[in-house]
């Protein structure tokens, strides 16, 4: 942890971590002392005095039976999120990795969408699936399936899922190669002359070998299904039609920023740091303890 | 019968090529070694046999069947690599059986074979331990023990030894003959040290820059090597080399010092004498100028140089001999141990 | 290795083929739509072939004639603040964390593993969990609307301080006896020896930042209501919603592309860079 050669001062090192600190303190710390504290208050209609009530906002929140859809719909829409791009990225990385000629093209082809603002991702495919305009829509007519978003809560679904997804599958796919690419070629020269094809060789071996992989990029996911898509809702749907796609991050915003619920907004974020918390330890756990092969 | 068979196998990347029309054949259960230094081509050969790398002309066969055009799977090959390449998320039982499971072996009989391997190679105790809980030594074994079961007819062998400290390196070299010897399965061997090359091999193909420098049995290698760079690389200490001039019969060296030889040839020559054949005699015709000993116990080596020449020179003596720096020793040299090459091609004349 | 496998070779390729597709439509999309007139634009289905109005959509986006209707700010003036916000944050992290791993790992000083952990914690504090408190904060320092405010509460945050801080273990003990030896004070080592060696990290790293600021939109959204302060990003947004009375998507995804071009160009120009940052930093 600390470098066995150092230097004694203090003073130094103090200012050298100040400006650090201070960010900290001011934007994270205070801050979120800020919203527990509120959490276990409720204003007023005016805003001019409040309550503290201990858990009683948290109560309600658990009572109410549209919180706890919004939790279901998180949970649904992340291992929706996670799948997806994971799985595709699984893909393309094992293809791209047979390839030799090429590869790079293939790689600078497919790693764009991690430049991309989820919320312009947002504003792109929900320009493709407009109901008016969009090719899909268009096409998906001519098979009699009738597209409208803004009326139908699974499609909305589905495409705020799409449009999270495919931003997301870039960033997998940089992590699978690499790590495909890290295996021994001779282990697989050694399955290759055991007998195994192409498609064994890559479950009974490069699959197994790059599970810490998959382990790290699933908690990366899940974190950017439930925080990095707000610009996606924001920008597709709004958390609409009729709440379908509201994710607990979105219910954050709307019911503090626009319905002006401060105890309630508090509240929910008070619950969604305890779940990043508790995503954070167990990565990091997992990380520390990493599995040497 | 898996005798294999090398015809005029040539290897190119790109536009360089690497082994130039290597010819070979191996005998069914032979164990040969293909030594060279490092760059030679060697592991690329063997790679080739394994159908690891494509071969770029010529022909490759196993028991008489051409194997070009098979892959590594179909050829009923098994290997040991450099790093052992074992599967490191399966248990060393797992490792054993994974080719077999592949083959679809029933289960009674992976257990037999995985068992019997186990046996042989002593690691009985291991079976479900993975493999970085093992040492270098044993994982060596485990890597075996896969190439065992499998039953195939070639074992392919790219320097496993490599990555042992030396004493390991000398006891696994034991046990790899032995279990050889045992099995009688044809064995290619990779190496780029000549002591193991010597000690295991029934032939050794020397391998220089991409071509085949000689291809006998150790002794052959030892006693008339066919180049200039066989005879320097086969033998420890390495063998003295002087030009001379062969004319009349006789080999004149650069110091005026003349040999009496039964050579026919007449012209420039590379003279070629291991240290080990000179025979210290007073008044003897070779006279070397002494540099430094190096005591070894079981016998000294006196490096300096040719007196009269800047040829250096290394004699290797029986015992603990003193010799001190600036002394003159004097040698004969037996006729018989003599090797003469042609100072153009570097091939052995006699 | 020898292998006859024509199928599978050419199964790969249209799975990649068909990946690459996937991932560059919506891009292709917005491109061609942004080279086509309005009218055109209101005609379903949108084209698939790009128009030859790219340049004319270009000029007018950039330079502010923009969606009609509407007096917004001209679209090169918000590519300005989305490029101050997107190199400040960038600048602004590296700069604080190169310090404070800097200290953390060279200096024994009181509190230190205090810091530590509290640089630690505000990785469990992703800014959309704190909006809020943090907007309060944030507007009561008056930093509302300014490029402090959109950068500075989302400097400090612990992942490129600890990457900084994995660089500096791995550099060998001796380095700062030797300097010591030289006569090297602390402040003279980091600028000498430290910085150089991190050179690669720090130029990864900002890719990474650079990205990541530039794309920022829940924050912007929130403490710019000023609209000469919004950035490209969040102005999207806005347009998407005019679009429900006049869909002008010319204009639209014109804007679109000169919001995504910039990231794109950064991380292609330094894949290489940004692709070991990425795989290195996050782990």
């Amino acid at each position: 942890m600390l470098k066995h050669v150092h230097f004694n001062k203090i003073l130094l090192p103090l200012f050298l971590v100040f400006p650090q600190i201070m960010v900290t303190l001011i934007f994270f710390m205070w801050p979120a002392g800020q919203a527990l504290y509120q959490s276990f208050l409720i204003e007023d209609a005016f805003g001019l005095s409040s309550e503290f009530v201990w858990f009683e906002n948290f109560q309600l929140l658990f009572d109410d039976q549209i919180y706890l859809q919004t939790f279901w719909r998180t949970a649904v829409f992340s291992t929706l999120v996670a799948g997806l791009a994971m799985s595709i990225a699984l893909v393309l990385a094992g293809f791209a990795e047979r390839v030799i000629k090429g590869r790079g093209a293939y790689r600078t082809l497919l790693i764009w969408p991690y430049a991309v603002a989820p919320v312009l991702a947002g504003a792109l495919w929900v320009f493709m699936f407009n109901p008016t305009l969009g090719i899909f829509p268009f096409l998906l007519e001519k098979i009699d399936i009738d597209w409208n978003h803004y009326l139908n809560g699974g499609q909305a679904m589905g495409l705020v899922v799409a449009a999270a997804a495919w931003k997301q599958i870039a960033y997998n796919f940089l992590f699978y190669l690499a790590a495909m690419q890290s295996i021994p070629k001779s282990v697989i020269e050694a399955s290759a002359i055991d007998g195994a094809g192409p498609m064994r060789r890559f479950w009974t071996i490069t699959f197994p070998l790059v599970s810490p992989t998959t382990f790290f990029l699933l908690v990366i996911n899940i974190v950017y299904a439930f925080f990095d898509t707000f610009g996606i809702i924001h920008a597709v749907t709004q958390g609409g039609p009729a709440n379908a796609t509201t994710i607990l991050v979105y219910k954050v915003y709307n019911d503090g920023f626009v319905g002006l619920d401060l105890g309630g907004s508090a509240a929910q974020s008070v619950v969604l740091m305890f779940i990043v918390i508790i995503m954070t330890v167990v990565q990091f756990r997992y990380v520390e303890k990493k599995v040497e092969y | 019968m898996a005798n294999i068979k090398l015809n005029n196998l040539t290897k190119s990347y790109g536009q360089t090529e690497v082994l130039h029309q290597i010819n070979g054949e191996i005998e069914h259960g032979e164990f040969i070694v293909i030594v060279g230094p490092s760059g030679c081509g060697k592991s690329t050969l063997l790679r080739m046999v394994a159908g690891l790398e494509t071969v770029t002309a010529g022909q490759v066969s196993i028991g008489d069947k051409i194997i070009n055009d098979l892959e590594p799977a179909d050829r009923d090959i098994a290997m040991v690599f450099q790093n052992y390449a074992l599967y490191p998320h399966m248990t060393v039982e797992q490792n054993m059986a994974y080719g077999l499971k592949i083959r679809k072996l029933p289960k009674t009989e992976i257990r037999r074979r995985v068992n019997e391997a186990a046996d042989i190679l002593e690691i009985g105790d291991y079976l479900k331990r993975k493999p970085r809980q093992l040492s270098g030594g044993q994982r060596q074994r485990v890597a075996m023990g896969r190439a065992i079961v499998r039953d195939p007819q070639v074992f392919l062998f790219d320097e496993p030894l490599s990555n042992l400290d030396a004493k390991l390196r000398v006891q696994m070299r034991l046990e790899i003959r032995k279990l050889q010897r045992r099995l009688g399965v044809t064995s290619i061997y990779v190496t780029h040290d000549q002591v193991e090359a010597m000690t295991l091999g029934d032939r050794l193909m020397v391998l220089n820059d991409g071509v085949v420098e000689q291809f006998g049995t150790p002794i052959e290698v030892y006693e008339k090597p066919a180049s200039v760079f066989v005879a320097g690389f086969i033998g420890s200490p390495s063998m003295n080399f002087i030009s001379a001039i062969a004319k009349n019969g006789t080999l004149e060296l650069g110091n005026g010092v003349i040999l009496a030889s039964n050579i026919i040839a007449s012209g420039p020559i590379i003279l070629g004498i291991r240290p080990e054949h000179l025979v210290p005699k007073r008044g003897g015709m070779l006279k070397m100028d002494v540099d430094l000993p190096e005591q070894l116990g079981a016998s000294t080596l006196i490096h300096g140089c040719i007196s009269g020449l800047d040829t250096p020179f290394t004699a290797s003596l029986n015992g603990i001999q003193t010799a001190v720096s600036g002394d003159l020793l004097e040698f004969d040299v037996p006729t018989h141990q003599i090797h003469i090459f042609s100072a153009e091609t570097g091939n052995r004349i006699s | 290795m020898v292998e006859h496998r024509p199928m599978l070779t050419l199964i790969t390729h249209i799975v990649l083929i068909s990946g690459v597709i996937m991932i560059a439509l919506p891009i292709w999309i917005t491109f061609v739509a942004a080279s086509h007139d309005e009218v055109r634009m209101t005609q379903a289905p949108i084209p698939m072939m790009p128009g030859s109005h790219f340049w004319q959509n270009f000029k007018r986006t950039l330079f502010g004639s923009g969606l009609s209707g509407n007096e917004i700010t001209p679209v090169w003036w918000m590519l300005l603040n989305s490029l101050v916000m997107a190199l400040s944050i960038a600048t602004g992290k590296i700069a604080i964390s190169l310090l404070s791993a800097f200290a953390i790992v060279y200096f024994k000083f009181p509190f230190r593993m205090g810091f530590f952990w509290m640089i630690f914690l505000t990785l469990m504090l992703p800014v959309e969990v704190r909006i809020l408190p943090t907007f309060e904060v944030v507007a009561n320092l008056g930093l509302l609307n300014s490029y402090w405010g959109l950068s500075i509460p989302l400097i400090a945050s612990a992942t490129a301080t600890f990457m900084f801080r994995q660089v500096f273990l791995t550099i060998s003990d001796e380095m700062l006896e030797s300097a010591r030896i030289d006569g090297a004070g602390p402040m003279r080592f980091f600028w000498d020896i430290l910085l150089p060696l991190s050179r690669t990290n720090i130029a990864a790293l900002f890719v990474i930042l650079f990205i990541y600021g530039w794309n920022q939109y829940l924050w912007p959204l929130l403490i710019t209501t000023d609209s000469d302060m919004t950035t490209i990003v969040v102005s999207i947004k806005q347009m998407l919603e005019a679009a429900e009375q006049s869909p002008q998507w010319n204009i639209i995804m014109m804007t679109a592309m000169l919001a995504m071009v910039p990231p794109i160009l950064v991380v292609i120009a330094m894949q290489k860079l940004f692709v070991q940052g990425l795989t290195e930093t996050d782990k």
